[in-house]
């Protein structure tokens, strides 16, 4: 009966996402493009694959951006589809995802302007899937503080902007706690959406979400060791939506050095074994590799349930963490460093 | 010997110490040149040596720089554009200082951070670790390129340099000292051939007057031997003291 009342209106797309969720790239693929010699015959193999014949009208000599930029436009081009034919609620959720890319052409433009550069020269450079009607007329903004009352209040982010940065911040802020500002706001909201919607969106996304949002909040701690970034600033860039809300985010901000972080890691299992793996050594697994592995791994577990959302988005994650294997390949073959070739993460 | 070969001067003893002095010059000068090109020759190779080093080592280094881009682009994502548009200013400098070698001043490039890390959190939330070793193998790919353009002025300068001085230590060896030993030969040559001509005129003229004295003589005596000629009493002239002409 609920898969009747989800296939009503969703039924098509998430057939269709499925559809597209096979076109990615499976082990036995990787095996061949690691084999590459050239770019060309990687571009020949990929022709193998679903990506067909995307690379069919780029002169070659092939550029590893070249084939970046491709890769992202196809996602795109896919991801825009089935945004089209979707209707509420699953409109909102797709609009969510489209959110996080939102925030980092937000921040680029705000840098931007903060530097007087023309906002004509940046908006190709922001990323497709994160743009929106305003974008074109932040260059109205001479002032940050123009910026801030004219043109963030009508973005799709002003709510994630009112709560949390001021008019002044705009300024005297570090543009990367901005961001991340941002994006634990964003975060956050996705979260509680996730959780309204409620029934197995809400059981899978929040998994992935709260993850993230650990991974987040680990992450900023070990990078912020040996940065001019306070303890209280770190705290306040913690999204409070994971598994380690509250105790493990307190006991984060209070942390000083790697072994603290990991001691706190260790009263949580399944982030406790992702700690035990990693290394620095050259051959170990860095800790980073560690955790876009689980989250690959939560991202294919979303497919094996019916009637949720939970696949779109997972679909995209997985398609982009793809992008950046064939683009670490595509690197490696190009740079002649094969040593490192096997890094990539992989999916199936 | 032709006139080319040699300074256009009169030859006289006067010329000759002349002559002599700008030898000894010409000759110091040539060995102080010579040290002064070897000198230079041997930084020159020393530089050439570095610069060999230096550039095998930037293809390692400009490798890894390129490669941990490629690392740093695989956990972050795209990160070009926002570190683009936050740039204002240079953040590592150059400075340049002067080094003497022989009298040469060549540039040396210094570099030194200006400011603070402006993209010390860049990467919070994603691939700091990768970011960070990215700056630090970008920042030694620079130091290198900065030490390998110093290195390069430097050689640029000095073979300028070193051409210079060997051309002039080529014509001091050449063509200057030849010409100051060909004018020296010449003076004395000329010299010796005056002092031969003088001797000669000499014995010609003392030739001349023995015949001169020997016909006075005779007359003397002939008119003596007659009695025509008498002892002369008068008194002597003050001014006429009876002596040859001084000159010859």
């Amino acid at each position: 009966m609920k898969g009747c009342i989800f296939n009503i209106d969703n039924g098509y797309l998430e057939g269709l996402c499925r559809g597209f969720k096979c076109g990615v790239l499976k082990h036995t693929d990787y095996l061949n493009l690691v084999q590459c010699e050239t770019l060309e015959d990687l571009k020949l193999h990929l022709q193998s694959t679903d990506y067909g014949t995307f690379l069919a009208n780029e002169p070659s000599p092939l550029a590893v951006s070249t084939i970046d930029n491709k890769l992202r436009e196809k996602l795109v081009i896919e991801f825009q589809h089935m945004r089209n034919q979707a209707v509420e609620p699953l409109s909102t959720f797709l609009d969510f995802i489209t959110y996080s890319y939102m925030i980092d052409n937000i921040i680029l433009l705000i840098t931007g302007t903060l530097h007087q550069r023309p906002i004509g020269e940046l908006i190709p450079k922001c990323h497709p899937l994160g743009s929106f009607e305003q974008m074109e007329a932040i260059h109205v903004a001479a002032t940050p503080a123009e910026l801030y009352n004219a043109v963030l209040v009508d973005t799709p982010l002003a709510p994630f902007f009112v709560d949390c940065i001021s008019e002044q911040d705009l300024d005297e802020m570090n543009i990367e706690i901005i961001r991340n500002t941002l994006y634990k706001a964003y975060l956050e909201a996705f979260y509680a959406f996730c959780k309204e919607i409620g029934g197995t969106t809400a059981e899978t996304m929040c998994e992935i979400l709260a993850f993230e949002a650990d991974r987040r909040a680990i992450i900023i701690t070990i990078n912020s060791f040996g940065t001019e970034l306070s303890k209280d600033d770190r705290a306040k860039l913690y999204p409070r939506c994971g598994k380690l809300h509250p105790d493990g985010l307190a006991a984060l901000a209070r942390a000083e050095d790697y072994d603290q972080v990991k001691g706190v890691a260790e009263y949580y299992a399944e982030y406790q074994k992702l700690f035990e793996g990693s290394g620095n050594n050259p051959g170990d697994k860095t800790l980073e590799d560690k955790f876009f592995e689980h989250e690959v791994r939560l991202n294919v577990n979303a497919f094996l349930q019916q009637f949720h959302f939970g696949v779109f988005y997972s679909y995209l994650k997985l398609k982009e963490q793809e992008c950046r294997n064939i683009v670490w390949i595509a690197e490696c073959v190009a740079q002649k460093h094969r040593t490192k070739i096997d890094n990539y993460i992989n999916i199936f | 010997m032709s006139s080319k070969d040699r300074l256009p001067i009169f030859p006289s003893r006067g010329a000759q110490m002349l002559m002599k002095a700008r030898l000894k010059g010409a000759q110091k000068g040539h060995s102080l040149l010579k040290k002064k090109a070897d000198a230079l020759q041997m930084r020159f190779r020393m530089i050439l040596s570095k610069i060999i080093e230096t550039k095998t080592l930037m293809g390692d280094v400009m490798k890894e720089a390129a490669f941990s881009l490629a690392e740093a682009k695989f956990t972050t994502g795209d990160f070009n554009q926002v570190v683009l548009q936050n740039v204002t200013k240079a953040q590592l400098k150059i400075r340049t200082k002067k080094d003497n070698v022989a009298g040469v001043t060549l540039p040396v490039f210094e570099w030194y951070q200006d400011g603070t890390d402006n993209y010390e959190l860049a990467g919070l939330a994603r691939g700091g670790q990768q970011l960070a070793k990215l700056k630090k193998n970008y920042q030694s790919a620079i130091k290198l390129l900065v030490e390998l353009a110093s290195l390069q002025t430097s050689f640029v300068t000095l073979d300028e340099v070193i051409k210079i001085t060997n051309r002039r230590v080529n014509a001091i060896e050449h063509v200057i000292i030849p010409k100051i030993e060909n004018t020296l030969a010449y003076i004395i040559s000329e010299l010796d051939e005056i002092e031969r001509e003088e001797f000669y005129r000499l014995k010609k003229i003392q030739d001349k007057k023995k015949i001169n004295k020997a016909k006075v003589e005779k007359a003397k005596a002939e008119l003596k031997a007659a009695g025509l000629l008498k002892e002369s009493n008068q008194p002597a002239n003050i001014l006429d003291e009876g002596d040859e002409d001084i000159l010859f």
